[in-house]
């Protein structure tokens, strides 16, 4: 018999003061202090972090893989957002 | 970003509705090196290859924590029971990663464990022999973990992120398994005859086992084909095997021991160590579930998973019954 679900989190991580938090992995836990606790055995061995979020997955909003040319693609044209776009003449020196 | 939090994908099936042109597309990325990510488009294959590879991979893990924690409580030393617990807690976390990784191709956590338990899921031959001698962990950490090492290394290259990304992790921790293992079969070969001895009948009994490890001959190997073309794979079994063939030899010699295989021999001109022919009978036996402790294994398996059922449903409830609070608390 399959189990009754378990909802799934997603864990970020601190490795260091002044870093941001990055995404580590999921896990499964009932509630958000257990989530934070398994996140702990299974991310953090190995002194990985200082600091620990978790959040429940279902929380997320994604962008569509397929919306990636509407979502994405206008900033391949905007090349004058670029500071290589425009010139100043070498005898400015570095700007 | 793992971000399929629904536990069991209604329209898994239907999602893979393939069109010629959005195929073509997906091989090109492919070949391209690029990495495919959850919600991308992938053939209904591919997905069915990863979800069987990964989760595989996932049981095999998990399993593998029993041959090892037989012996936790009996480690010679406080320094060698510490690194054996924190080995199997590693072994643990590799099977929970892999899980995860597995879930976000659209089959849900319970689903992989139940197909586990249910003996439908098959795991890694090698953990259906016993470990009778404390030199058995030694050889297995050395052998067993040495060759997982082999196998994940080009899996971090993976075509698929979630698989590659687990893998990076995994061949991160693995290394100190497969050390702390060797230095045990050195510590023992360098010790009495009779500790010399067990570390000799260990690596007799562990070694051919561990190279079937890499699975069936290339001859007759059935995945093979597009698992290569989808770079799910990057080497062949036979190639992988033969890269844990020559790594091991000279390490089994500096530690004295010798490999159980009188046709074992240096072609110097190719700088590959030739060995003798596997009993791949055996390995099938064992695949069937006739190995030495293929029963044992499921059945500590099952139990450890309904021995936990209370703990799961009280987290449940405890978790709805807070839930229940916080709304009427804000009603
Ligand atoms: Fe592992
Ligand atoms: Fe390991």
């Amino acid at each position: 018999m399959v189990d009754a679900a378990t909802p799934l989190w997603e864990v970020f991580i601190r490795s260091r003061n002044g870093l941001a938090h990055k995404h580590a992995g999921s896990l499964h836990a009932a509630d958000a202090t257990l989530a934070l606790q398994a996140a702990r055995d299974l991310y953090t061995r190995r002194g990985e972090g200082l600091s620990l979020w978790v959040v429940p997955s279902s929380a997320i909003t994604a962008s569509d893989p397929a919306d990636k040319g509407m979502m994405f693609e206008p900033t391949a044209s905007k090349i004058y957002r670029h500071p290589t776009f425009y010139e100043v003449p070498e005898e400015v020196g570095h700007m | 970003m793992y971000t399929q939090a629904l536990n069991a994908n209604p329209d898994a099936d239907t999602r893979d509705l393939e069109d010629a042109a959005q195929l073509a597309r997906f091989e090109a990325r492919v070949a391209d090196e690029e990495r495919i990510e959850p919600n991308d488009f992938m053939p209904a294959a591919y997905r069915r290859t990863l979800t069987r590879q990964i989760s595989q991979h996932a049981h095999s893990e998990i399993i593998g924590m029993q041959p090892e924690g037989n012996w936790i409580t009996r480690a010679p030393s406080l320094r060698r029971k510490a690194a054996l617990l924190a080995k199997v807690q590693d072994e643990c976390g590799h099977g929970l990663y892999l899980y995860a990784a597995a879930e976000t191709l659209g089959t849900s956590r319970e689903e992989l464990v139940e197909q586990l338990l249910s003996g439908k899921a098959k795991y890694s031959s090698i953990f259906n022999y016993p470990t009778l001698t404390w030199a058995d962990i030694g050889a297995i950490g050395w052998l067993v973990d040495g060759a997982a090492i082999m196998n994940q290394i080009p899996l971090c290259r993976c075509s698929y992120g979630p698989y590659a990304r687990a893998m990076i992790r995994v061949c991160k921790e693995e290394s100190f398994h497969q050390r702390q293992g060797y230095e045990i079969m050195l510590t023992l070969a360098r010790g009495t005859a009779e500790q010399k001895e067990m570390a000799q009948d260990a690596l007799n009994r562990w070694w051919w086992p561990s190279l079937m490890m890499f699975g069936p001959p290339d001859a007759a190997s059935s995945h093979s084909d597009s698992s290569m073309r989808w770079k799910i794979k990057r080497f062949s079994n036979d190639e992988l095997r033969q890269k844990f063939v020559d790594a091991t030899v000279p390490q089994a010699h500096f530690i004295g021991l010798t490999l159980p295989d009188p046709d074992l021999s240096f072609d110097a001109a190719a700088g590959h160590w030739r060995y003798g022919t596997i009993d791949w009978e055996e390995f099938k036996q064992v695949i069937a579930g006739n190995g030495p402790c293929n029963r044992d294994r499921m059945a500590t398996r099952r139990k450890a998973h309904e021995d936990g059922a209370w703990v799961r449903e009280a987290a449940r409830a405890f978790a709805e019954k807070r839930a229940a609070t916080k709304t009427a608390a804000a009603a």
